[in-house]
């Protein structure tokens, strides 16, 4: 039996899991006795998989949204999107291949897609580089996010990286400067701009492509200023310890909908996204076309002028005397 | 006075206006600094005669955000606006202390209600907006009012026609604030987007250190962007780069001078030259906006 990814929190479930599995392969017919404990097993499996599932905390869900079986933008494009065609390059560097840009169909309307690109298994994640984008990734996308504008096309942005990659050579091709830059393109789009929330949502790097008119989060997505390992290190010289900083930061699908920072939140299947991926395809096309759809009719600048509301209006503070 | 009040926040701050060109100059007797580069010692009276650059090695030494608006603006030009706007505690967050303390314990520290200062200004009879950043403040990093404030002063060059100036200095976003600190990118680029669209200029400073997400949002987009020598500028942090690549980063890696090298910058400027060389960008762009509003 080939060994499958296990979460941490999940484990005791797995293991009477594998139990159940085990002792269904034994021929208990003339055994009444091991039949009822059988029988036991699984509805305690029931009681167990609700339990485990039912009442995530924070810090299980950034698990879940790091599942290596979770649904990728690679399976999103594949699934509900036609004619596809990626772009590549940003004309200055390379073809960063941590972000996938592309343009695509969806319910028959034409738009660029743009995601941060994990790979499918460890061999297309070393290339993909994790999905933690370089500068020229960035750059990508403002390439297409530019096409996007010029020819009237909306955006839809996959949102799933642990965020930009932090490296010698990311630093001296200007990391912030790409970020920075996207940011402000963003800002001034005249095409409808919609961003989803499918796994990790890392700090720049995950809104210089995020950043638009409406955000959709996966019950299970996460999106935070810091990964919860960078703010325990710094907060308790200790990575470890990123469980007790991931209720405090705030960063679940559910945190962000009650901030005011996102729209809406899709219920995911029971113990996330990777357990019934056609119901998530189907929700996510839904939610997309919907949300696309209630934008498109809005005047141009009227678009402009109200994204730039929409992060005006982001922020707790107190004016004083 | 015994030694200690001498470093103690001189007034309160809090909740009242700055006015312009209050930095104190007024010299202690007797004391002495050490310079963190070539550890020679300087007396203190030197160290403000020199806008606290080293006489020895040219070190800058770290300046408050009230010194830098006195370093940069023309002398009694300066007002304060936004003065009173303070961060309050949003996720009430608490992991190893309550941020609402580090916010009092900033507020004591520095007498300063929010780790920048922003207000109008003339530098070179320009008229400017100017904000500068205070790292003594948590870091100087971006939470809610620090990002409403830089809007605020972007929108107010934007309505009044003027030149924009910022210095920064910062640890980047303000993690006590969660994902409401990482939106005030979205929302100070947007601001700095507009101003451009207005065809009016804006100038940047960078000094040390000016990291994360403000180097990645209104920091670098400014039409022209200069740094004081060996100001460290970047993204991510020296620690979680080296725990990633797993090697030692080389020496200068983000300096200043390195950023220069990549392209980044328009110029690394020491401390003395910083508010001509300023002065002298806007002769040349606040005049082209002025003619091109006139047209």
């Amino acid at each position: 039996m080939s060994r499958k990814y296990v979460m941490e929190f999940e484990r005791p479930l797995i293991e009477l899991e594998e139990q159940l599995v085990a002792l269904r392969r034994i021929d208990l017919s003339d055994n009444p006795d091991l039949m009822i404990e059988v029988s036991a097993l699984a509805s305690e499996i029931d009681r167990l998989r609700i339990e485990t599932y039912g009442h995530l905390t924070p810090w299980e869900r950034v698990q879940v949204a790091r599942h290596p079986d979770r649904p990728k933008v690679q399976d999103y494009l594949a699934a509900i999107f036609s004619d596809v065609i990626e772009l590549h390059g940003d004309r200055l560097y390379g073809d960063d291949a941590a972000i996938v840009a592309a343009l695509a169909t969806l319910d028959g309307r034409r738009m660029v897609v743009l995601g941060h690109r994990k790979g499918s298994n460890t061999k297309e994640n070393i290339k993909r580089n994790f999905g933690s984008p370089h500068p020229e990734g960035f750059r990508k996308a403002m390439r297409a996010m530019r096409l996007a504008d010029k020819f009237g096309l909306p955006i839809v942005s996959f949102m799933d990286t642990k965020g930009a990659h932090p490296g010698i050579d990311a630093e001296e091709r200007g990391q912030a400067w790409a970020i920075a830059e996207s940011l402000a393109l963003l800002s001034e789009l005249h095409v409808p701009i919609v961003t989803v929330g499918i796994g990790e949502g890392g700090s720049g790097g995950a809104l210089a492509i995020g950043m638009g008119d409406r955000l959709i989060m996966l019950e299970n997505s996460y999106y935070s200023v810091i990964s919860p390992e960078a703010c325990a290190s710094i907060l308790y010289k200790d990575s470890a310890r990123a469980a007790d900083v991931a209720e405090p930061l705030k960063m679940t699908a559910g945190d962000l909908l009650d901030l005011g920072v996102s729209d809406e939140t899709i219920p995911e299947p029971l113990g996330g996204a990777h357990q019934d991926p056609e119901a998530v395809f189907s929700a996510v096309s839904e939610r997309i076309s919907s949300a696309v759809g209630s934008l498109v009719v809005i005047d141009d600048d009227e678009l402009v002028e109200r994204r730039y509301k929409r992060h005006r209006a982001i922020g707790v503070f107190e004016e004083g005397a | 006075m015994p030694i200690a009040d001498w470093f103690k926040a001189r007034d309160e701050r809090r909740y009242t206006s700055i006015g312009g060109g209050s930095a104190q100059t007024d010299v202690p007797e007797g004391v002495w600094s050490k310079c963190d580069a070539c550890k020679r010692t300087i007396y203190e009276g030197e160290l403000v005669a020199a806008n606290r650059v080293c006489p020895h090695c040219g070190h800058h030494f770290p300046l408050t955000a009230m010194q830098r608006i006195d370093l940069m603006a023309d002398e009694g030009t300066f007002v304060e606006f936004d003065a009173g706007l303070t961060s309050v505690d949003p996720l009430q967050f608490c992991a190893v202390k309550p941020y609402a303390d580090s916010l009092d314990a900033a507020q004591d520290k520095t007498g300063l209600n929010e780790a920048i200062i922003t207000g109008r200004a003339t530098i070179g009879g320009h008229d400017v907006v100017i904000a500068a950043m205070d790292f003594r403040f948590i870091g100087a990093s971006m939470g809610s009012a620090v990002g409403e404030k830089v809007t605020r002063t972007l929108e107010a060059a934007r309505a009044e026609k003027r030149a924009a100036v910022i210095v920064t200095a910062s640890g980047g976003a303000r993690m006590q604030e969660g994902i409401l600190s990482l939106m005030q990118m979205a929302k100070t680029s947007s601001a700095v987007a507009r101003l451009g669209s207005a065809g009016l200029p804006y100038i940047s400073v960078l000094t040390d250190p000016t990291m994360g997400g403000v180097t990645a949002s209104f920091a670098v987009l400014a039409d022209v962007v200069f740094a004081e020598p060996a100001a460290r500028i970047g993204f991510a942090g020296p620690l979680i780069i080296e725990q990633t690549i797993r090697q030692k980063l080389p020496r200068g890696f983000q300096s200043a001078e390195s950023m220069l090298q990549h392209g980044m910058l328009d110029g690394v400027v020491p401390r003395d030259e910083l508010a001509s060389r300023v002065s002298l960008v806007l002769d040349y762009l606040a005049l082209a906006s002025q003619s091109g509003d006139a047209s």
